[in-house]
């Protein structure tokens, strides 16, 4: 990977954080924290591993992506937006009445998304069933599963994971956003989940830990070839990444703050993005 | 359609039946799936090769995820596990997963209420119905007989919706002519009445054609209505027939509460008809031989007597 894509990486997640932030703003609150965490994962699929193609979100051989922490929506929301699947001025409809964007992904409502996600746990599932479905009728692609590291509590997560490595399902790559909270406080204090590149592992996964806020230890997790092992990509993550306040703030799954502090926050990420451009504002 | 009824059992076994059925399904259409939990031996598909039957192991909630993946891939899900743990082990995945995500899934139950017997209360779903019933554009069958299973089967595979098929592993008695073809709600007048009908389903039709039997005997001419599917509910032949007899009580193999009883109650409300039900009350299930539980539950031919006699003085 050049240095010029490893920028162009990072300028598409500044991008994604940017958008989660004022879709987020125009309703005034929302899941900020684990919206961030996964922003360059959702770069790095979207920009350089997905084979997708906006103006056909139904075709059959695409890769697709199932964002099993549903309440990431705004994140993936600004992914699909910034990838063309709907006007990027829709993303400021999130969670108003009568919108295509709710708080967690629906597949029937928004272009782009592949499954229906927000009951934690049933996404590591439904992925299966997608990637199972490929194998079946021979479709050469990919699913991807993003699930939390506090939604891994969800027993169904390891039903699931049992029956990926069982099955060989090597088209399905987990990703793990270990971004070490959940909603009521550390994952170490609520349900310690413990090693999990040694539990992925030990389920029969080909299991890696990166750092899942480094667009280039993404893009090397997930553009080797799976072997005979699925595989699954622990993302070492800081919930809130990229807005130094959402990092600094304890309880940051849900935040609602006033419309200047959404300001502040939109102009710390066009700095970065500045930054990262070489160019003043 | 058809009426064979004899008050003789089957000598089919359902769960045979449905592992004949589906690999005829399977055959006529590549997309087909079967996934169990650990029960193909008891669903009768153990004897199915090939990829397309998937044994999910113990993991209900799994396999009906699954089903939804499967099935927004294209393909054509049915997952079966005893009706307990088809319904309120995996509602979360059957209602989120499959329904609300727009994922067709067909779901069996096998053993509804008292026909898991010697499983006992652990086994014993009299709640199954009311679970599904309660899944917005879900359709819910009761199975009667063989040819209704069959036929059930069959046109599953394309509905829309979640499909929930409840249906026991043993036999009961043939009602319909073999090859006969229903519509989901549209209800079946299997025998005629002016004084009273009993809205019937699943195992509880053979009880109501002896209960009618029984009455005719003592001058009173009692209507059977299936309805097939116990949502949608054939309201309109509901009507009709309290209309007609002014008496209409609801049988069935479940709790009172959200299965048949409900649905019917809610259609005779308001109208000028009397209404009684032949149905478990709100208690949990038990242990022993089906004949025991039918007589524990009052789910008898005695009982629907009573219950009309009793409504008409």
């Amino acid at each position: 990977m050049t240095q010029e894509q490893v920028k162009e990486l990072q300028e598409f997640a500044l991008q994604i954080r940017i958008g989660t932030v004022e879709c987020i703003k125009s309703r005034g609150f929302g899941h900020i924290g684990g919206s961030l965490s996964v922003a360059d994962a959702l770069a790095v699929l979207y920009k350089c591993i997905m084979n997708v193609d906006p103006s056909d979100p139904h075709k059959p051989d695409r890769d697709k992506l199932v964002c099993s922490k549903g309440h990431a929506g705004p994140a993936v929301y600004t992914t699909l937006a910034l990838k063309g699947y709907f006007p990027y001025e829709k993303l400021k409809t999130l969670n108003q009445p009568g919108t295509d964007l709710p708080s967690h992904c629906d597949r029937k409502k928004t272009p782009g998304i592949d499954m229906t996600t927000g009951s934690l746990g049933q996404g590591t599932s439904t992925a299966v069933g997608l990637a199972l479905g490929d194998r079946l009728q021979g479709r050469d692609c990919r699913t991807f599963l993003i699930v939390g590291d506090g939604e891994l509590d969800e027993g169904q997560c390891w039903e699931a994971a049992m029956f990926t490595a069982a099955k060989k399902l090597t088209n399905l790559t987990w990703l793990v956003d270990w971004n070490k909270k959940q909603l009521d406080g550390y994952v170490t204090d609520i349900l310690d989940t413990g090693d999990l590149e040694k539990k992925f592992a030990a389920f029969g996964f080909d299991a890696c830990t990166v750092d899942g806020n480094d667009v280039e230890q993404v893009y090397e997790a997930l553009s080797k070839k799976p072997g005979d092992k699925p595989v699954a990509v622990i993302l070492s993550t800081v919930k809130g990444k990229g807005v130094t306040q959402v990092e600094e703030t304890m309880s940051n799954h849900s935040m609602n703050v006033g419309q200047d502090v959404f300001d502040s926050w939109l102009e710390e990420l066009h700095g970065k993005l500045d930054a990262l451009q070489g160019t003043g504002r | 359609m058809q009426i064979v009824y004899t008050g003789e059992l089957d000598s089919r076994q359902f769960k045979n039946v449905i592992g004949e059925t589906i690999e005829a399904i399977m055959q006529e259409d590549d997309k087909v799936v079967w996934l169990d939990a650990d029960l193909q031996s008891c669903s009768g598909t153990n004897k199915g090769k090939g990829d397309r039957y998937i044994n999910c192991g113990i993991a209900e909630a799994n396999m009906l995820g699954i089903a939804g993946g499967l099935s927004a891939s294209g393909m054509k899900p049915y997952a079966h596990s005893f009706g307990c743990f088809a319904s309120r082990r995996a509602y979360d995945q059957a209602f989120l997963a499959c329904g609300y995500a727009g994922n067709p899934v067909t779901v069996v139950g096998t053993d509804p209420g008292i026909t898991a017997a010697f499983n006992g209360g652990t086994h014993m779903p009299f709640e199954d119905m009311a679970l599904y019933r309660a899944l917005p554009e879900a359709t819910v069958f009761d199975i009667t007989d063989v040819p209704m299973l069959v036929d059930v089967l069959h046109q599953a595979k394309d509905m829309p919706g979640v499909k929930y098929i409840r249906v026991p592993r043993k036999t009961s008695c043939q009602v319909y002519a073999d090859g006969s073809k229903f519509t989901p709600g549209k209800g079946v007048v299997i025998r005629d009445g002016s004084d009273a009908v009993i809205i019937a389903s699943g195992i509880m039709v053979h009880e109501a054609l002896q209960a009618a039997k029984a009455l005719e005997a003592e001058g009173i001419s009692v209507a059977v209505i299936d309805p097939i599917t116990v949502k949608p509910l054939d309201e309109e032949l509901v009507r009709e027939y309290a209309n007609k007899t002014g008496l209409v009580v609801a049988a069935e193999n479940h709790n009172k509460i959200g299965g048949l009883t409900s649905a019917v109650e809610h259609v005779v409300a308001g109208m000028m008809c009397k209404f009684g039900y032949v149905a478990v009350e709100d208690v949990f299930g038990e242990v022993g031989p089906q004949d025991y539980l039918r007589k524990q539950f009052d789910l008898t031919s005695d009982h629907i007597v009573r219950v009309i006699k009793g409504l008409k003085e």
